[in-house]
C-alpha cells in the first residue's frame, strides 16, 4: 500500500468516525460510502487514510474520513496519534472535521462511552452511532438511545452497519442543522473531565450506565463458547495449523482455473496483435516485451485475490487476535510478541502492509525486528517463482487423502520462510534484547459472521493496489528489460538466440559468474537483475529471455517445460532457495525506509538478505548435487 | 486468581520497568471497580492469559496482568 498522499478537497463538509478499535467503524464507514473511497496516506506518516464520500437523504453532498481506531485521546501509536491530531484540527494537510460520528460498540459502552466524552470535549460538533444495537439485544443489553442521548448531551442513533438500512437514521439526522453545531456537556460530566486521568470518565460512565439500567456485565455466551475451543491448549493450536493449512491448499487449488483462463487470454491477445503487424521491432516490443510481461504477472492475480480473501475473512471473523494469542508464546522465545503476528501475517500478502502493519507494535525493538524479517514471509509476489517452478519441477500426484504434491512442497516453501525469520529473530534477540520489557494488552473481540460486503470492499481496494504496481513498476522494468533483451540485434548469420547477443546476455553472462556456485545459469541471471526491483518481475523476465530465445511467440504456456527441460533439478531447487530469503523489491526497501525513518535499516535489511539468500542456495545446491539431482 | 471466578479491581500498579502500563492497562478497562475475571491461558507456560474486563476481552501477560491488583467477589453476586 504504497500509493502517494492524496488530499482530496472536493466540496461539502467533512465528517470523521471516531472509535474504540473493533467496534465496526470501518464498516460503517463501508455501508455508508460503498465503492466511493479513496485510500491513500497521512501526509508526512504511513498511516492508511480512508476518505469517501455520500449524501444525506436530501442530497447533500458529505465527505467521510474513517480514522484510525483508538483506545483513548492519549495516543500510544503512531496510528492514534493521527486521530488524536485531526480530531484537534493539527494534522498536516487535514481539515478539522465539521461533524464527528462517535461510533460506538453497544455491546462495550462500558469501555466506547469514556472515547465519547474525551472526544465531546474538544468542543467539535458530535453525534453518537450506537453501533451493533441489534447484537447488545439479542444479548440481552437493550440501551435506550435516547436516554443515553440525553445523559451524554449529544444526540445518539441507532445503527446496524450490517443491514442495508442500518445507517438511513444517521444519514436522516445529518439533515438536521443542530446537529453540525457544538451541543454544551450537560455539568456533572464535565466537571469529571480530567484529560490525564481516565478515572474520570470512568466514574461519569459508570453513572450514565447505572441510570440507564446498564450497570451488569453481560455475558458473551456465543463468543466464549467458541474461544473455548479456539483457544484450547490442544485444538488450538491444532485448529490454526489446519486452517493455514487449508489456505495455502486453497490458492493453489482455487486459482487454477483463473490462471488458465488468463494464460489463454495472453496467449490470444499475443496471437491477435502478432496477426496484425509485420515481422519487426514494434510486433516483437508488444507480443514479447509487453503482453507477455504482462500476462505473466496477471497471470498470478488469482493466487493474491485468494489468499488476501482468507485474510481478510480472518480478520473479520475476530479470529487473528486469537491467533496471535495462541503464537505468543512462540514468538516470544524468540524475542518477539503475539502482536507481531498479524504484520508478519499480511507480509504473506506482501511486505509493506505488513512492515506497515508493524507500527501497531509499541515496542520499538520488536517493530524494527519484525520489519526486518517481514520480507522472509513468503509474499504472494514469490508465488508466481515458486508456482513456475513447482509445476515445472514437482509432478502432480496426490501424495494422500487428496493432498496434492505441488501443494505440499508450497507448504514447505513457506514454512521454510517462517523457520528462517524465526531464526533470524532469534539472533537478533541473542544480539539486541538484553532486559526487555514487552507489552501484549491486545484486545479479543467477540466473534463476527464476516460481511460479504466489507470482504469485497477490501478485495477489491488490494487489487487495485496490486493492478497499480502492474501498471507501474512491473511494467516499466518489464519493457526496460525487453529492450536490454534485444539491443543490440545479433549479427548477419548468427546461429544462436538473439538475446544471447545482446546487453542482457553480456549482463547476465558477468552475474553467472557470480551465481555460478549456487547453480544459476545466465537466463536465472539476467531475470534475478529486475527481480530485484520487484521478485514477481523475474518469472516475466525469465518469460522474455526465454520466448525471446525460443522460436515461437507465446511465452507464458511454454515456459514451464521449457524450463523442466533446461534446468537440472539442483538449479530450480537452489532457485527455490534463493527466493525463500530474496533480497526484497525496491518497494519493500522503500516502505522500510519510509517506516524507520533512515536508509541505514534499508541497507542492512537489503545486505542481510542477499548473504541469507545466497548461502540459503548454495547449501540447497551442494546439498542436491550430492544427493544425485544435478 | 483462580479460572472464571469474578473479581473487582481494586488499584492498577506498574512496575518500575514498565511505567506506562498503567495508564494503558487503564485505557483498555482496568479501573478501579471494574470487574474481571480470568477467562484461560495460554499452553505451555501459562502466559499469555485470556481475561475478561468490564464488557471487554483482552490478552494479557502475566507480567502485565501481575500489576493489576484485585478484590475476590462473592459467587453469589453475581
Amino acid at each position: 500500500m504504497n500509493e502517494a498522499v492524496v488530499h482530496i478537497h472536493r466540496g461539502g463538509p467533512l465528517l470523521a468516525l471516531v472509535g474504540n478499535p473493533n467496534c465496526g467503524k470501518t464498516a460503517l464507514f463501508n455501508r455508508l460510502t460503498g465503492s466511493r473511497q479513496k485510500v491513500g496516506n497521512y501526509a508526512g506518516v504511513t498511516v492508511e487514510r480512508k476518505e469517501g464520500q455520500f449524501s444525506s437523504p436530501a442530497g447533500r453532498a458529505l465527505r467521510l474520513l474513517d480514522l484510525p481506531g483508538a483506545y483513548s485521546l492519549n495516543p500510544r501509536s503512531p496510528d492514534e496519534s493521527v486521530t488524536v491530531d485531526v480530531l484537534r484540527g493539527n494534522a498536516r494537510g487535514e481539515k478539522r472535521p465539521d461533524l464527528v460520528v462517535c461510533v460506538v460498540d453497544a455491546t462495550q459502552l462500558r469501555r466506547n462511552l469514556r472515547l465519547v466524552l474525551a472526544v465531546k470535549r474538544l468542543g467539535l460538533p458530535c453525534v453518537v452511532a450506537l453501533n451493533m444495537a441489534d447484537l447488545a439485544e439479542k444479548r440481552g443489553i437493550v440501551v435506550d438511545a435516547e436516554a443515553l442521548g440525553r445523559e451524554l448531551g449529544l444526540t445518539v442513533v441507532r445503527t446496524v452497519a450490517v443491514r442495508p438500512d442500518g445507517t438511513d437514521a444517521l444519514r436522516e439526522l445529518l439533515d438536521q442543522p443542530e446537529v453540525w453545531h457544538y451541543q454544551r456537556l450537560p455539568g456533572d460530566v464535565r466537571d469529571l473531565a480530567p484529560e490525564v486521568d481516565p478515572r474520570g470518565d470512568h466514574a461519569a460512565v459508570h453513572g450514565i450506565l447505572d441510570r440507564l439500567g446498564l450497570a451488569e456485565v453481560a455475558p458473551h455466551l456465543a463468543s466464549d463458547r467458541i474461544d473455548r475451543v479456539v483457544l484450547h491448549p490442544l485444538v488450538g493450536p491444532l485448529l490454526l495449523a489446519l486452517i493455514l493449512f487449508l489456505v495455502f491448499q486453497a490458492v493453489f487449488a482455487w486459482a487454477e482455473a483463473p490462471m488458465g483462463w488468463i494464460e489463454a487470454a495472453t496467449a490470444a491477445a499475443g496471437e491477435a496483435v502478432a496477426a496484425q503487424l509485420p515481422q519487426g521491432l514494434l510486433r516483437s516490443f508488444l507480443v514479447d516485451g509487453l503482453i507477455a510481461g504482462l500476462g505473466g504477472v496477471l497471470v498470478f492475480l488469482p493466487q493474491i485475490v485468494i489468499l488476501f480473501f482468507f485474510i481478510l475473512l480472518l480478520e473479520e471473523s475476530g479470529y487473528l487476535p486469537r491467533a496471535a494469542f495462541l503464537l505468543d508464546r512462540i514468538m516470544g522465545s524468540v524475542g518477539l510478541s503475539g502482536r507481531s503476528f498479524i504484520p508478519l501475517l499480511s507480509s504473506f500478502a506482501c511486505a509493506i502492509p505488513g512492515i506497515m502493519a508493524a507500527r501497531t507494535i509499541a515496542n520499538p525493538r520488536d517493530r524494527l525486528v519484525t520489519i526486518l524479517i517481514a520480507p522472509l514471509m513468503t509474499c504472494s509476489a514469490r508465488l508466481p517463482v515458486y508456482a513456475l517452478l513447482i509445476s515445472a519441477f514437482v509432478p502432480q500426484r496426490e501424495v494422500w487423502g487428496g493432498v496434492e504434491l505441488q501443494g505440499l512442497v508450497l507448504f514447505g516453501l513457506y514454512l521454510a520462510g517462517i523457520v528462517t525469520a524465526m531464526a533470524v529473530a532469534w539472533l537478533l534477540k541473542l544480539l539486541t534484547a538484553g532486559r526487555q520489557v514487552r507489552t501484549l494488552m491486545m484486545e479479543l473481540p467477540s466473534y463476527h459472521w464476516p460481511q460479504a460486503r466489507n470482504i469485497a470492499i477490501g478485495l477489491w481496494q488490494r487489487v487495485k493496489i496490486f493492478l497499480r504496481r502492474v501498471g507501474g513498476i512491473i511494467l516499466v522494468l518489464t519493457v526496460a528489460l525487453w529492450a536490454l533483451a534485444s539491443f543490440p540485434a545479433p549479427p548477419e548469420g548468427a546461429t544462436g538466440p538473439a538475446v544471447a547477443y545482446s546487453l542482457a546476455g553480456t549482463l547476465g553472462r558477468a552475474l553467472a559468474l557470480l551465481f555460478e556456485p549456487i547453480g544459476f545459469n545466465w537466463q536465472i541471471s539476467i531475470a534475478l537483475v529486475p527481480g530485484l526491483a520487484a521478485r514477481e518481475v523475474a518469472v516475466s523476465a525469465l518469460a522474455t529471455v526465454y520466448a525471446l530465445s525460443a522460436t515461437g511467440d507465446d511465452a507464458a504456456g511454454v515456459l514451464a517445460p521449457l524450463l523442466a527441460q533446461d534446468w537440472s533439478l539442483a538449479t530450480a531447487l537452489s532457485l527455490l532457495a534463493w527466493f525463500v530469503a530474496a533480497p526484497m523489491c525496491l518497494s519493500t526497501l522503500a516502505a522500510i525506509k519510509r517506516e524507520t525513518g533512515s536508509w541505514k535499516m534499508a541497507g542492512i535489511a537489503a545486505a542481510y538478505l542477499t548473504a541469507l539468500a545466497y548461502a540459503l542456495a548454495f547449501v540447497t545446491y551442494r546439498v542436491a548435487l550430492a544427493l544425485g539431482g544435478g | 486468581m483462580p479460572l472464571r471466578e469474578s473479581a473487582s479491581v481494586l488499584e492498577v500498579n506498574a512496575p518500575p520497568y514498565a511505567p506506562e502500563w498503567s495508564g494503558w492497562l487503564a485505557e483498555i478497562g482496568f479501573l478501579p471497580g471494574e470487574r474481571v475475571q480470568l477467562l484461560g491461558r495460554a499452553v505451555p507456560g501459562g502466559d499469555p492469559l485470556v481475561v475478561r474486563v468490564g464488557d471487554s476481552t483482552f490478552a494479557l501477560r502475566v507480567a502485565e496482568a501481575a500489576c493489576v491488583q484485585v478484590q475476590p467477589l462473592q459467587v453469589a453476586e453475581r
